[in-house]
Protein backbone atom coordinates (compact mmCIF):
# COMPACT_ATOMS: atom_id res chain seq x y z
CA UNK A 1 0.00 0.00 0.00
CA UNK A 2 1.44 3.52 -1.19
CA UNK A 3 0.44 5.53 1.08
CA UNK A 4 1.60 8.91 -0.54
CA UNK A 5 -1.33 8.24 -3.62
CA UNK A 6 -3.65 8.55 -0.25
CA UNK A 7 -2.28 11.57 1.26
CA UNK A 8 -1.68 13.29 -2.59
CA UNK A 9 -5.36 12.92 -2.82
CA UNK A 10 -6.91 13.64 0.49
CA UNK A 11 -4.46 17.33 -0.11
CA UNK A 12 -6.31 17.32 -4.35
CA UNK A 13 -9.53 16.89 -1.74
CA UNK A 14 -8.89 19.77 0.31
CA UNK A 15 -7.75 21.95 -2.00
CA UNK A 16 -10.47 21.48 -4.15
CA UNK A 17 -13.03 21.81 -1.59
CA UNK A 18 -11.25 25.43 -0.55
CA UNK A 19 -11.56 26.28 -3.86
CA UNK A 20 -15.26 25.67 -3.95
CA UNK A 21 -15.98 27.35 -0.27
CA UNK A 22 -14.25 30.37 -1.70
CA UNK A 23 -16.52 30.43 -4.50
CA UNK A 24 -19.55 30.12 -2.45
CA UNK A 25 -18.43 32.78 -0.03
CA UNK A 26 -18.00 34.92 -2.90
CA UNK A 27 -21.55 34.76 -4.35
CA UNK A 28 -23.54 34.46 -1.07
CA UNK A 29 -21.50 37.63 -0.10
CA UNK A 30 -22.60 39.31 -2.86
CA UNK A 31 -26.16 38.18 -2.77
CA UNK A 32 -26.00 39.52 1.14
CA UNK A 33 -24.86 42.45 0.03
CA UNK A 34 -27.35 43.12 -2.01
CA UNK A 35 -30.06 42.15 0.17
CA UNK A 36 -28.41 44.40 2.83
CA UNK A 37 -28.43 47.79 0.82
CA UNK A 38 -31.97 46.82 -0.88
CA UNK A 39 -33.90 45.98 2.61
CA UNK A 40 -31.66 49.53 4.05
CA UNK A 41 -33.01 51.61 1.41
CA UNK A 42 -36.44 49.89 0.42
CA UNK A 43 -37.64 49.21 3.91
CA UNK A 44 -38.26 52.99 5.08
CA UNK A 45 -40.09 53.40 1.99
CA UNK A 46 -42.25 51.08 2.16
CA UNK A 47 -45.70 52.54 3.81
CA UNK A 48 -49.32 53.29 3.05
CA UNK A 49 -49.65 55.56 0.78
CA UNK A 50 -46.82 53.73 -1.87
CA UNK A 51 -49.82 51.21 -2.47
CA UNK A 52 -52.36 53.96 -2.36
CA UNK A 53 -51.04 57.14 -4.40
CA UNK A 54 -49.72 56.80 -8.16
CA UNK A 55 -46.38 58.37 -8.86
CA UNK A 56 -45.71 61.81 -7.97
CA UNK A 57 -44.96 64.87 -10.45
CA UNK A 58 -41.56 66.01 -10.33
CA UNK A 59 -41.05 68.30 -7.50
CA UNK A 60 -44.02 67.03 -5.77
CA UNK A 61 -44.05 65.69 -2.57
CA UNK A 62 -44.79 62.46 -1.72
CA UNK A 63 -46.43 59.64 -3.90
CA UNK A 64 -46.83 56.47 -4.39
CA UNK A 65 -46.17 53.57 -6.75
CA UNK A 66 -50.04 52.52 -7.22
CA UNK A 67 -50.01 53.08 -10.91
CA UNK A 68 -46.79 51.30 -11.24
CA UNK A 69 -48.13 48.05 -9.35
CA UNK A 70 -51.82 47.83 -11.32
CA UNK A 71 -49.58 48.27 -14.30
CA UNK A 72 -47.13 45.69 -13.84
CA UNK A 73 -49.57 43.03 -12.52
CA UNK A 74 -51.64 43.83 -15.52
CA UNK A 75 -48.78 43.69 -18.17
CA UNK A 76 -47.54 40.36 -16.21
CA UNK A 77 -50.68 38.80 -16.15
CA UNK A 78 -52.01 38.97 -19.38
CA UNK A 79 -48.43 37.75 -20.07
CA UNK A 80 -48.96 34.59 -18.45
CA UNK A 81 -52.68 34.29 -20.29
CA UNK A 82 -50.74 34.73 -23.27
CA UNK A 83 -47.60 32.57 -22.71
CA UNK A 84 -49.01 29.65 -20.79
CA UNK A 85 -51.03 27.65 -23.45
CA UNK A 86 -49.15 28.47 -26.22
CA UNK A 87 -45.64 27.54 -23.70
CA UNK A 88 -47.54 24.59 -22.95
CA UNK A 89 -49.14 23.60 -25.58
CA UNK A 90 -45.49 23.38 -27.67
CA UNK A 91 -44.10 21.51 -24.86
CA UNK A 92 -46.40 19.20 -25.27
CA UNK A 93 -46.12 18.71 -28.82
CA UNK A 94 -41.97 18.72 -28.98
CA UNK A 95 -42.56 15.73 -25.58
CA UNK A 96 -45.11 14.22 -27.11
CA UNK A 97 -45.07 14.21 -30.86
CA UNK A 98 -42.54 15.49 -32.75
CA UNK A 99 -40.08 13.06 -30.94
CA UNK A 100 -37.68 12.70 -33.72
CA UNK A 101 -39.63 15.23 -36.59
CA UNK A 102 -37.68 17.91 -38.21
CA UNK A 103 -40.46 20.09 -36.78
CA UNK A 104 -39.55 19.57 -33.62
CA UNK A 105 -35.77 19.80 -33.62
CA UNK A 106 -36.41 22.75 -35.23
CA UNK A 107 -38.91 24.39 -32.65
CA UNK A 108 -36.30 23.07 -29.85
CA UNK A 109 -33.37 24.83 -31.79
CA UNK A 110 -35.16 28.46 -32.09
CA UNK A 111 -36.29 27.97 -28.89
CA UNK A 112 -33.04 27.48 -27.33
CA UNK A 113 -31.75 30.96 -29.10
CA UNK A 114 -35.17 32.28 -27.86
CA UNK A 115 -34.06 31.63 -24.32
CA UNK A 116 -30.92 33.26 -24.83
CA UNK A 117 -31.69 36.36 -26.51
CA UNK A 118 -31.10 39.64 -25.04
CA UNK A 119 -34.12 40.80 -23.73
CA UNK A 120 -33.74 44.30 -25.39
CA UNK A 121 -33.45 42.86 -28.56
CA UNK A 122 -36.52 41.29 -28.11
CA UNK A 123 -37.92 44.78 -26.83
CA UNK A 124 -36.55 46.27 -29.76
CA UNK A 125 -38.28 43.80 -31.99
CA UNK A 126 -42.05 44.72 -30.41
CA UNK A 127 -41.23 48.23 -30.86
CA UNK A 128 -40.44 47.34 -34.40
CA UNK A 129 -43.19 45.74 -35.45
CA UNK A 130 -46.12 47.18 -33.01
CA UNK A 131 -45.22 49.86 -31.84
CA UNK A 132 -43.49 52.00 -34.37
CA UNK A 133 -46.60 51.67 -36.50
CA UNK A 134 -49.30 51.86 -34.43
CA UNK A 135 -47.30 55.01 -33.31
CA UNK A 136 -48.35 54.63 -29.46
CA UNK A 137 -46.44 52.75 -26.73
CA UNK A 138 -49.17 50.23 -24.92
CA UNK A 139 -49.49 47.98 -22.01
CA UNK A 140 -50.30 45.18 -24.90
CA UNK A 141 -47.39 46.19 -26.57
CA UNK A 142 -45.38 45.37 -23.15
CA UNK A 143 -47.08 41.92 -22.25
CA UNK A 144 -46.12 40.91 -25.87
CA UNK A 145 -42.68 41.56 -25.94
CA UNK A 146 -42.40 39.63 -21.85
CA UNK A 147 -44.44 37.30 -24.19
CA UNK A 148 -41.70 36.62 -26.05
CA UNK A 149 -39.00 35.68 -23.22
CA UNK A 150 -41.28 33.95 -21.20
CA UNK A 151 -42.89 31.24 -23.92
CA UNK A 152 -39.60 29.80 -24.47
CA UNK A 153 -38.96 28.84 -20.99
CA UNK A 154 -42.71 27.24 -20.21
CA UNK A 155 -41.74 25.51 -23.41
CA UNK A 156 -38.64 23.86 -22.32
CA UNK A 157 -39.57 23.47 -19.09
CA UNK A 158 -42.69 21.85 -20.11
CA UNK A 159 -40.70 19.39 -22.48
CA UNK A 160 -38.32 18.31 -19.92
CA UNK A 161 -41.18 17.26 -17.40
CA UNK A 162 -42.86 15.27 -20.11
CA UNK A 163 -40.12 13.74 -20.52
CA UNK A 164 -39.59 12.58 -16.59
CA UNK A 165 -43.16 11.07 -17.00
CA UNK A 166 -41.85 7.42 -17.44
CA UNK A 167 -42.68 5.63 -20.66
CA UNK A 168 -44.62 2.35 -18.98
CA UNK A 169 -47.34 4.90 -17.81
CA UNK A 170 -47.55 6.42 -21.70
CA UNK A 171 -47.78 2.78 -23.04
CA UNK A 172 -50.59 1.95 -20.19
CA UNK A 173 -52.26 4.66 -21.52
CA UNK A 174 -52.29 3.61 -25.30
CA UNK A 175 -52.81 -0.04 -24.00
CA UNK A 176 -55.95 0.75 -23.30
CA UNK A 177 -56.71 2.09 -27.11
CA UNK A 178 -56.57 5.71 -25.76
CA UNK A 179 -55.70 8.51 -28.58
CA UNK A 180 -52.40 10.36 -28.37
CA UNK A 181 -53.94 13.37 -27.36
CA UNK A 182 -55.60 11.89 -25.09
CA UNK A 183 -52.78 10.48 -23.50
CA UNK A 184 -51.23 13.36 -23.79
CA UNK A 185 -53.50 15.68 -21.97
CA UNK A 186 -55.22 13.26 -19.34
CA UNK A 187 -52.08 10.97 -18.35
CA UNK A 188 -48.78 12.40 -19.26
CA UNK A 189 -49.87 15.99 -18.60
CA UNK A 190 -51.73 15.27 -15.21
CA UNK A 191 -48.55 13.37 -14.11
CA UNK A 192 -46.23 16.26 -15.06
CA UNK A 193 -48.72 18.89 -13.75
CA UNK A 194 -46.92 20.05 -10.60
CA UNK A 195 -43.16 20.54 -12.75
CA UNK A 196 -45.28 22.31 -15.50
CA UNK A 197 -46.64 24.81 -13.09
CA UNK A 198 -42.84 25.35 -10.89
CA UNK A 199 -41.79 26.71 -14.28
CA UNK A 200 -44.52 28.55 -15.22
CA UNK A 201 -43.96 30.58 -11.80
CA UNK A 202 -40.50 30.40 -12.56
CA UNK A 203 -40.99 32.14 -15.99
CA UNK A 204 -43.54 34.41 -14.02
CA UNK A 205 -40.87 35.24 -11.50
CA UNK A 206 -38.16 35.48 -14.33
CA UNK A 207 -40.39 38.59 -16.60
CA UNK A 208 -41.61 40.01 -13.34
CA UNK A 209 -38.14 42.16 -13.28
CA UNK A 210 -37.42 42.65 -17.27
CA UNK A 211 -37.10 46.64 -17.48
CA UNK A 212 -35.79 46.71 -21.42
CA UNK A 213 -38.49 45.44 -23.13
CA UNK A 214 -40.94 47.63 -21.51
CA UNK A 215 -38.57 50.54 -22.03
CA UNK A 216 -39.52 49.98 -25.47
CA UNK A 217 -43.08 49.02 -25.33
CA UNK A 218 -45.17 49.98 -22.40
CA UNK A 219 -42.74 53.22 -21.98
CA UNK A 220 -44.65 54.40 -18.73
CA UNK A 221 -47.27 56.24 -17.65
CA UNK A 222 -47.64 59.19 -15.30
CA UNK A 223 -51.18 58.88 -14.45
CA UNK A 224 -53.15 55.97 -13.19
CA UNK A 225 -54.47 54.19 -15.88
CA UNK A 226 -56.41 50.69 -16.65
CA UNK A 227 -56.19 50.92 -20.74
CA UNK A 228 -54.19 48.75 -22.15
CA UNK A 229 -54.11 50.20 -25.14
CA UNK A 230 -51.93 53.33 -23.66
CA UNK A 231 -48.74 53.34 -22.20
CA UNK A 232 -49.09 52.11 -18.89
CA UNK A 233 -46.98 52.71 -15.61
CA UNK A 234 -44.93 49.78 -14.66
CA UNK A 235 -42.34 48.63 -11.60
CA UNK A 236 -39.17 48.03 -13.32
CA UNK A 237 -39.27 51.09 -15.87
CA UNK A 238 -40.29 53.50 -12.94
CA UNK A 239 -37.43 52.09 -10.91
CA UNK A 240 -35.25 53.07 -13.95
CA UNK A 241 -36.46 56.99 -14.56
CA UNK A 242 -36.71 57.41 -10.69
CA UNK A 243 -33.58 55.89 -9.63
CA UNK A 244 -31.50 58.68 -11.73
CA UNK A 245 -34.01 61.44 -10.84
CA UNK A 246 -32.63 64.62 -8.57
CA UNK A 247 -35.45 63.99 -6.80
CA UNK A 248 -35.26 62.45 -3.17
CA UNK A 249 -39.04 61.16 -2.63
CA UNK A 250 -38.69 59.48 -6.39
CA UNK A 251 -35.13 57.73 -5.19
CA UNK A 252 -37.40 56.69 -1.96
CA UNK A 253 -39.94 55.09 -4.25
CA UNK A 254 -37.46 53.56 -6.64
CA UNK A 255 -35.86 51.40 -3.55
CA UNK A 256 -39.35 50.67 -2.41
CA UNK A 257 -40.31 49.51 -6.10
CA UNK A 258 -37.08 47.47 -5.88
CA UNK A 259 -37.99 46.01 -2.63
CA UNK A 260 -41.22 44.97 -3.77
CA UNK A 261 -40.61 43.24 -7.20
CA UNK A 262 -37.56 41.22 -5.08
CA UNK A 263 -40.51 40.37 -2.62
CA UNK A 264 -42.03 38.98 -5.36
CA UNK A 265 -39.71 37.26 -6.91
CA UNK A 266 -38.91 35.63 -3.91
CA UNK A 267 -42.43 34.77 -3.11
CA UNK A 268 -42.40 33.12 -6.20
CA UNK A 269 -39.80 30.92 -6.15
CA UNK A 270 -40.56 29.80 -2.65
CA UNK A 271 -43.98 29.24 -4.25
CA UNK A 272 -42.23 26.95 -6.87
CA UNK A 273 -40.53 25.46 -4.59
CA UNK A 274 -43.05 24.54 -2.10
CA UNK A 275 -45.39 23.49 -4.66
CA UNK A 276 -42.89 21.22 -6.37
CA UNK A 277 -41.66 19.42 -2.60
CA UNK A 278 -45.30 19.07 -1.60
CA UNK A 279 -46.41 16.79 -4.52
CA UNK A 280 -43.40 14.85 -5.11
CA UNK A 281 -43.59 13.68 -1.95
CA UNK A 282 -47.38 13.17 -2.11
CA UNK B 1 -39.07 -25.61 -36.86
CA UNK B 2 -40.86 -28.22 -35.06
CA UNK B 3 -44.56 -27.03 -33.62
CA UNK B 4 -46.80 -28.77 -32.05
CA UNK B 5 -50.64 -28.30 -33.62
CA UNK B 6 -53.15 -27.36 -31.58
CA UNK B 7 -55.87 -29.20 -32.64
CA UNK B 8 -59.87 -29.08 -31.02
CA UNK B 9 -59.53 -25.82 -29.65
CA UNK B 10 -60.99 -22.46 -31.04
CA UNK B 11 -57.92 -20.31 -32.03
CA UNK B 12 -58.11 -16.94 -31.00
CA UNK B 13 -54.47 -15.72 -32.37
CA UNK B 14 -52.76 -17.06 -35.32
CA UNK B 15 -48.81 -16.06 -35.90
CA UNK B 16 -47.50 -16.89 -39.48
CA UNK B 17 -43.83 -16.48 -40.64
CA UNK B 18 -43.60 -13.30 -38.29
CA UNK B 19 -40.05 -11.72 -38.18
CA UNK B 20 -39.02 -8.62 -36.03
CA UNK B 21 -36.22 -5.93 -36.49
CA UNK B 22 -35.23 -3.21 -33.99
CA UNK B 23 -33.51 -0.96 -36.88
CA UNK B 24 -31.33 -3.80 -38.32
CA UNK B 25 -31.18 -5.91 -35.23
CA UNK B 26 -33.72 -8.94 -36.00
CA UNK B 27 -35.54 -9.64 -32.39
CA UNK B 28 -37.62 -12.76 -33.40
CA UNK B 29 -37.35 -14.85 -36.13
CA UNK B 30 -39.64 -16.78 -38.52
CA UNK B 31 -42.42 -17.58 -35.68
CA UNK B 32 -45.66 -19.65 -36.29
CA UNK B 33 -48.17 -20.54 -33.47
CA UNK B 34 -51.44 -20.51 -32.31
CA UNK B 35 -52.85 -19.45 -29.38
CA UNK B 36 -56.08 -20.63 -28.04
CA UNK B 37 -59.05 -18.86 -27.10
CA UNK B 38 -60.14 -18.75 -23.36
CA UNK B 39 -56.41 -20.31 -22.69
CA UNK B 40 -53.84 -19.21 -20.77
CA UNK B 41 -50.45 -19.17 -22.88
CA UNK B 42 -47.34 -18.23 -21.26
CA UNK B 43 -44.16 -17.47 -23.26
CA UNK B 44 -40.68 -18.73 -21.49
CA UNK B 45 -37.14 -18.39 -21.97
CA UNK B 46 -33.80 -16.14 -20.94
CA UNK B 47 -33.73 -12.71 -20.89
CA UNK B 48 -33.21 -11.17 -24.52
CA UNK B 49 -34.68 -14.49 -26.13
CA UNK B 50 -37.61 -12.29 -27.42
CA UNK B 51 -40.69 -13.37 -25.52
CA UNK B 52 -41.61 -9.61 -24.77
CA UNK B 53 -40.79 -8.82 -28.40
CA UNK B 54 -43.24 -11.22 -28.93
CA UNK B 55 -46.17 -10.42 -26.98
CA UNK B 56 -45.83 -6.43 -27.77
CA UNK B 57 -46.36 -7.07 -31.16
CA UNK B 58 -49.65 -8.76 -30.55
CA UNK B 59 -51.36 -5.23 -29.62
CA UNK B 60 -48.21 -3.62 -31.84
CA UNK B 61 -46.89 -1.65 -29.11
CA UNK B 62 -43.89 -1.78 -31.07
CA UNK B 63 -45.61 0.86 -33.91
CA UNK B 64 -44.96 3.74 -30.83
CA UNK B 65 -41.36 3.27 -31.71
CA UNK B 66 -40.08 4.43 -35.38
CA UNK B 67 -37.50 2.18 -36.47
CA UNK B 68 -38.83 -1.02 -34.96
CA UNK B 69 -41.23 -3.18 -37.17
CA UNK B 70 -42.87 -6.85 -38.04
CA UNK B 71 -42.94 -8.85 -41.23
CA UNK B 72 -45.40 -11.69 -41.38
CA UNK B 73 -48.69 -12.25 -39.88
CA UNK B 74 -50.58 -12.01 -36.68
CA UNK B 75 -54.45 -12.97 -37.61
CA UNK B 76 -56.56 -11.90 -34.40
CA UNK B 77 -59.81 -13.71 -35.51
CA UNK B 78 -58.64 -14.44 -38.61
CA UNK B 79 -57.88 -10.25 -39.26
CA UNK B 80 -54.11 -9.41 -39.92
CA UNK B 81 -52.86 -7.14 -37.42
CA UNK B 82 -50.13 -6.08 -39.06
CA UNK B 83 -52.10 -4.93 -41.65
CA UNK B 84 -50.73 -1.42 -42.41
CA UNK B 85 -54.39 -0.16 -42.25
CA UNK B 86 -55.16 -1.54 -38.92
CA UNK B 87 -56.11 0.91 -36.67
CA UNK B 88 -54.09 0.76 -33.46
CA UNK B 89 -56.58 2.51 -31.10
CA UNK B 90 -59.37 0.25 -31.64
CA UNK B 91 -56.97 -3.41 -31.90
CA UNK B 92 -55.91 -1.96 -28.21
CA UNK B 93 -59.10 -1.71 -27.10
CA UNK B 94 -59.53 -5.57 -28.32
CA UNK B 95 -55.92 -6.55 -26.93
CA UNK B 96 -55.42 -5.39 -23.27
CA UNK B 97 -52.15 -5.03 -21.68
CA UNK B 98 -50.68 -5.41 -18.30
CA UNK B 99 -47.06 -4.68 -17.60
CA UNK B 100 -44.42 -5.69 -15.59
CA UNK B 101 -44.10 -2.49 -13.40
CA UNK B 102 -47.30 -0.92 -12.01
CA UNK B 103 -48.84 1.71 -13.77
CA UNK B 104 -51.60 3.56 -11.83
CA UNK B 105 -52.45 6.77 -13.75
CA UNK B 106 -52.32 9.96 -11.57
CA UNK B 107 -55.55 10.12 -10.84
CA UNK B 108 -58.30 8.55 -8.39
CA UNK B 109 -58.73 4.79 -7.89
CA UNK B 110 -62.51 4.93 -9.71
CA UNK B 111 -61.28 7.33 -12.94
CA UNK B 112 -58.25 4.71 -13.54
CA UNK B 113 -60.69 2.19 -13.88
CA UNK B 114 -63.09 4.67 -15.92
CA UNK B 115 -60.71 6.27 -18.11
CA UNK B 116 -60.19 3.40 -20.33
CA UNK B 117 -64.40 3.14 -20.19
CA UNK B 118 -64.15 6.22 -20.98
CA UNK B 119 -62.50 5.69 -24.12
CA UNK B 120 -65.34 3.89 -26.13
CA UNK B 121 -68.47 3.32 -24.34
CA UNK B 122 -70.83 6.07 -23.26
CA UNK B 123 -72.00 5.18 -19.69
CA UNK B 124 -74.27 6.90 -17.39
CA UNK B 125 -73.02 7.85 -14.17
CA UNK B 126 -74.53 3.88 -12.62
CA UNK B 127 -74.01 1.89 -15.36
CA UNK B 128 -70.36 3.09 -15.32
CA UNK B 129 -70.31 2.63 -11.25
CA UNK B 130 -71.44 -0.99 -11.91
CA UNK B 131 -68.56 -1.09 -14.49
CA UNK B 132 -66.23 -0.33 -11.95
CA UNK B 133 -67.22 -2.49 -9.52
CA UNK B 134 -67.70 -5.42 -11.82
CA UNK B 135 -63.69 -4.87 -12.78
CA UNK B 136 -62.48 -4.12 -9.46
CA UNK B 137 -64.36 -7.44 -8.38
CA UNK B 138 -63.25 -9.14 -11.12
CA UNK B 139 -59.50 -8.50 -10.07
CA UNK B 140 -59.90 -9.52 -6.65
CA UNK B 141 -59.35 -6.26 -5.37
CA UNK B 142 -62.98 -4.87 -4.32
CA UNK B 143 -62.71 -5.18 -0.92
CA UNK B 144 -59.80 -4.08 -0.39
CA UNK B 145 -60.39 -0.67 -2.13
CA UNK B 146 -64.59 -0.05 -2.24
CA UNK B 147 -64.27 2.41 0.54
CA UNK B 148 -61.90 4.75 -1.27
CA UNK B 149 -62.85 4.94 -4.31
CA UNK B 150 -61.77 8.97 -4.70
CA UNK B 151 -58.43 8.14 -3.33
CA UNK B 152 -55.31 8.30 -5.74
CA UNK B 153 -54.51 5.16 -7.82
CA UNK B 154 -50.79 5.77 -6.54
CA UNK B 155 -51.92 5.40 -2.65
CA UNK B 156 -52.55 1.74 -3.36
CA UNK B 157 -49.35 -0.67 -2.39
CA UNK B 158 -47.17 -2.32 -5.62
CA UNK B 159 -49.54 -5.49 -5.45
CA UNK B 160 -52.85 -3.54 -4.99
CA UNK B 161 -51.95 -1.22 -8.02
CA UNK B 162 -50.93 -4.36 -10.08
CA UNK B 163 -54.57 -5.53 -9.44
CA UNK B 164 -55.60 -2.34 -10.10
CA UNK B 165 -54.46 -2.26 -13.47
CA UNK B 166 -55.26 -5.87 -14.23
CA UNK B 167 -58.80 -4.36 -13.42
CA UNK B 168 -58.12 -1.39 -15.61
CA UNK B 169 -57.52 -3.74 -18.35
CA UNK B 170 -60.40 -5.96 -18.37
CA UNK B 171 -62.83 -2.86 -17.77
CA UNK B 172 -63.01 -2.28 -21.31
CA UNK B 173 -63.99 -6.26 -22.29
CA UNK B 174 -61.09 -6.83 -23.87
CA UNK B 175 -61.21 -10.36 -25.79
CA UNK B 176 -57.35 -10.66 -25.44
CA UNK B 177 -55.01 -9.72 -22.30
CA UNK B 178 -51.15 -9.49 -22.31
CA UNK B 179 -49.38 -9.47 -19.26
CA UNK B 180 -46.01 -8.92 -19.31
CA UNK B 181 -44.01 -10.46 -16.41
CA UNK B 182 -46.96 -8.88 -14.23
CA UNK B 183 -45.92 -10.42 -11.17
CA UNK B 184 -42.00 -9.46 -11.29
CA UNK B 185 -42.34 -6.43 -9.19
CA UNK B 186 -44.21 -7.95 -6.59
CA UNK B 187 -43.81 -10.01 -3.01
CA UNK B 188 -44.68 -13.66 -2.91
CA UNK B 189 -48.52 -13.05 -1.59
CA UNK B 190 -49.60 -10.44 -3.91
CA UNK B 191 -47.61 -12.97 -6.62
CA UNK B 192 -50.14 -15.66 -5.58
CA UNK B 193 -52.86 -13.09 -5.73
CA UNK B 194 -52.19 -12.23 -9.58
CA UNK B 195 -51.70 -16.10 -10.30
CA UNK B 196 -54.91 -16.94 -8.54
CA UNK B 197 -56.53 -14.23 -10.94
CA UNK B 198 -55.31 -15.22 -14.17
CA UNK B 199 -56.65 -18.58 -13.71
CA UNK B 200 -60.44 -17.32 -13.35
CA UNK B 201 -60.10 -14.53 -16.35
CA UNK B 202 -59.45 -17.40 -18.63
CA UNK B 203 -63.26 -18.07 -18.44
CA UNK B 204 -63.50 -14.81 -20.61
CA UNK B 205 -60.55 -14.07 -21.94
CA UNK B 206 -57.66 -15.15 -23.92
CA UNK B 207 -54.02 -14.25 -21.60
CA UNK B 208 -51.07 -14.83 -23.13
CA UNK B 209 -48.10 -14.15 -20.31
CA UNK B 210 -44.61 -13.36 -20.61
CA UNK B 211 -43.14 -15.02 -17.59
CA UNK B 212 -39.29 -15.27 -16.34
CA UNK B 213 -40.58 -17.45 -13.63
CA UNK B 214 -40.79 -21.26 -14.87
CA UNK B 215 -42.98 -22.42 -11.58
CA UNK B 216 -45.25 -19.47 -12.47
CA UNK B 217 -46.08 -20.72 -16.29
CA UNK B 218 -46.05 -24.29 -14.90
CA UNK B 219 -48.84 -23.01 -12.56
CA UNK B 220 -50.77 -20.82 -14.45
CA UNK B 221 -50.92 -22.14 -17.97
CA UNK B 222 -52.18 -24.37 -20.10
CA UNK B 223 -49.81 -23.76 -22.77
CA UNK B 224 -46.44 -22.78 -23.02
CA UNK B 225 -43.66 -21.29 -26.10
CA UNK B 226 -39.95 -21.49 -25.33
CA UNK B 227 -38.55 -18.93 -26.90
CA UNK B 228 -34.49 -18.59 -27.06
CA UNK B 229 -32.44 -16.04 -29.33
CA UNK B 230 -35.75 -14.59 -31.21
CA UNK B 231 -36.45 -18.28 -32.12
CA UNK B 232 -39.72 -20.31 -31.17
CA UNK B 233 -38.00 -23.65 -29.51
CA UNK B 234 -40.60 -25.18 -28.88
CA UNK B 235 -44.75 -24.75 -28.01
CA UNK B 236 -47.32 -26.70 -27.02
CA UNK B 237 -49.07 -28.06 -23.91
CA UNK B 238 -47.86 -26.76 -20.63
CA UNK B 239 -47.60 -30.45 -19.28
CA UNK B 240 -45.81 -31.59 -21.80
CA UNK B 241 -42.81 -29.15 -22.25
CA UNK B 242 -42.17 -29.02 -18.50
CA UNK B 243 -42.98 -33.26 -18.10
CA UNK B 244 -41.70 -34.58 -21.98
CA UNK B 245 -39.97 -32.21 -23.87
CA UNK B 246 -39.18 -32.72 -27.26
CA UNK B 247 -36.67 -30.73 -27.31
CA UNK B 248 -32.95 -30.68 -25.29
CA UNK B 249 -32.36 -26.92 -25.35
CA UNK B 250 -36.14 -27.00 -23.79
CA UNK B 251 -35.07 -29.60 -21.03
CA UNK B 252 -31.71 -28.30 -20.43
CA UNK B 253 -33.76 -24.73 -19.67
CA UNK B 254 -36.59 -26.10 -17.66
CA UNK B 255 -33.92 -28.51 -15.64
CA UNK B 256 -32.06 -25.38 -14.61
CA UNK B 257 -28.91 -27.00 -16.37
CA UNK B 258 -29.30 -23.74 -18.76
CA UNK B 259 -30.71 -20.47 -18.58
Amino acid sequence: MDLNIYRRRRLANQVGLTLSMIAMALGLFVLLWILFVLFKNGLQSIDWAMFTQSTPAPGSEGGGLANAIVGSLMIVATTALVSTPIGILAGVYLAEYGDQSKTASVTRFVTDIMLSAPSIVLGLFVYAIWVAQAKHFSGWAGSMALSLIAIPVIVRTTENMLRLVPGSLREAAFALGAPRWKVATMITLRAAQTGVITGLLLALARISGETAPLLFTALNNQFFSLDMNAPMANLPVVIFQFAMSPYDNWVRLAWGGALLITLTVLFLNILARVFFRDKVQS
Amino acid sequence: MPNTPVVAEKTAIEVRNLHFFYGTFKGLKDINLNIAEHKVTAFIGPSGCGKSTLLRTINRMYSLYPGQRAEGQIKLYGQDILDPGQDLNLLRARVGMVFQKPTPFPMSIYDNIAFGVRLYENLNRSDMDDRVEWALSKAAIWNEVKDKLGQSGLSLSGGQQQRLCIARGIAVKPSVLLLDEPTSALDPISTGKVEELISTLKNDYTVVIVTHNMQQAARVSDYTAYMYLGELIEFGRTEAIFMKPNRQETEDYITGRFG
